[in-house]
């Protein structure tokens, strides 16, 4: 199978068994090959070819935020002039305590904000400090910002690819 | 539904740190990543085992990006009336192309995230929830995304 290959029925098939996790056993790549009836040479070729093409981001550990002391989660959101959002919010998301930071579409008159970036801290007071450091980088070109700050998971699954 | 804290010890804190990323696809992962860390393969599974079923982490394995599988990905909003928040949540919750769902403070006093296979199955999972739950939906499709990775220490 070439390098290039595009995303074929095996690699969903792949996908669809470690959504869940990887197996945590000594040799996981032989035990989800034999799930799947592949070897497990090809399973590694496979997950290698899926991170270098970044259909994988990584493999690791999802930690949660709350179980490890950062209680205090902010979805901040800004309204930034349109002309210097790139610019800004690149730096927005060069900054160590953002987790994630995108641009969004507005929805007048309701929802002014175009810039989104998740604060995480031990409390709430921890978020403003962040918060007031945002507001200093973005300057005049921010007109107006918000935070809303999650008061419970109502579901948490991640991916799920039927079967 | 709100987990409180759970006391993690030294290794523990090594171990979330250490497989933020660069998970090794080799014969025998955890062996090397234990062998990095001065445990044994048993210990680093072990912990893994009490980590992820307290919690404490709520996956290990494979970060897709489903974009580059032909999916879509997409955060979406709404405003739901508190008398009615629990039932809208079961029935936002009923749906499978929904990943993530969070209560927050904010008259958009829920945020979701759907995740389908296909683009066009986020229009088709967002009329669906309109349709069930009687309330607009706002979508807040990712335009641009800014220098995202982990960056969370444990």
């Amino acid at each position: 199978m070439p390098d290039a290959a595009p995303f074929d029925e095996d690699d969903r098939r792949l996908v669809v068994a470690t959504q869940g996790g990887l197996p945590l056993v000594p040799h996981p790549y032989h035990a989800l090959a034999e799930r799947l009836g592949m070897t497990a040479a090809e399973v590694q070729k496979r997950l290698r070819r899926l991170l270098e093409t970044g259909a994988i981001r990584r493999i690791g550990a999802v930690p949660n935020h709350y179980a490890i002391g950062y209680t205090a989660n902010g979805m901040t959101v800004w309204d930034v002039d349109d002309a210097r959002i790139d610019e800004l919010g690149a730096a927005v998301g060069a900054l160590d305590f953002v987790t994630h930071c995108y641009r969004r579409p507005r929805c007048l008159p309701e929802w002014p904000y175009n810039l989104f970036a998740m604060v995480h801290s031990s409390n709430r007071e921890g978020v403003q400090e962040k918060i007031s450091l945002i507001a200093n980088l973005l300057g005049d070109a921010c007109r107006a910002h918000d935070v809303l700050y999650s008061s419970r998971i109502l579901k948490k699954t991640g991916l799920r690819i039927a079967d | 539904m709100r987990p409180d804290p759970v006391p993690l010890d030294d290794t523990d804190r090594r171990i979330v740190n250490a497989l933020q990323g660069g998970f090794p696809i080799s014969d025998e992962p955890y062996r090397e990543v234990a062998a990095g860390l001065g445990l044994s393969e048993a210990e680093l599974l072990d912990r893994l085992d009490r980590l992820l079923k307290a919690r404490v982490l709520t996956r290990f394995g494979p970060m897709f990006q489903i974009e580059r599988l032909g999916g879509a990905f997409v955060l979406a909003a709404m405003k739901v009336p508190e008398a009615d928040f629990e039932r809208v949540a079961e029935q936002v919750n009923s749906l499978p192309e929904v990943a993530h769902n969070y209560r927050r403070e904010h008259a958009f006093n829920m945020w979701f995230v759907l995740a389908t296979e296909k683009p066009g199955g986020i229009d088709a999972a967002v009329a669906r929830i309109e349709a069930l739950t009687g309330l607009p939906v706002f979508p807040f499709p990712k335009e641009r995304e800014y220098f995202v990775e982990m960056k969370l220490h444990a």
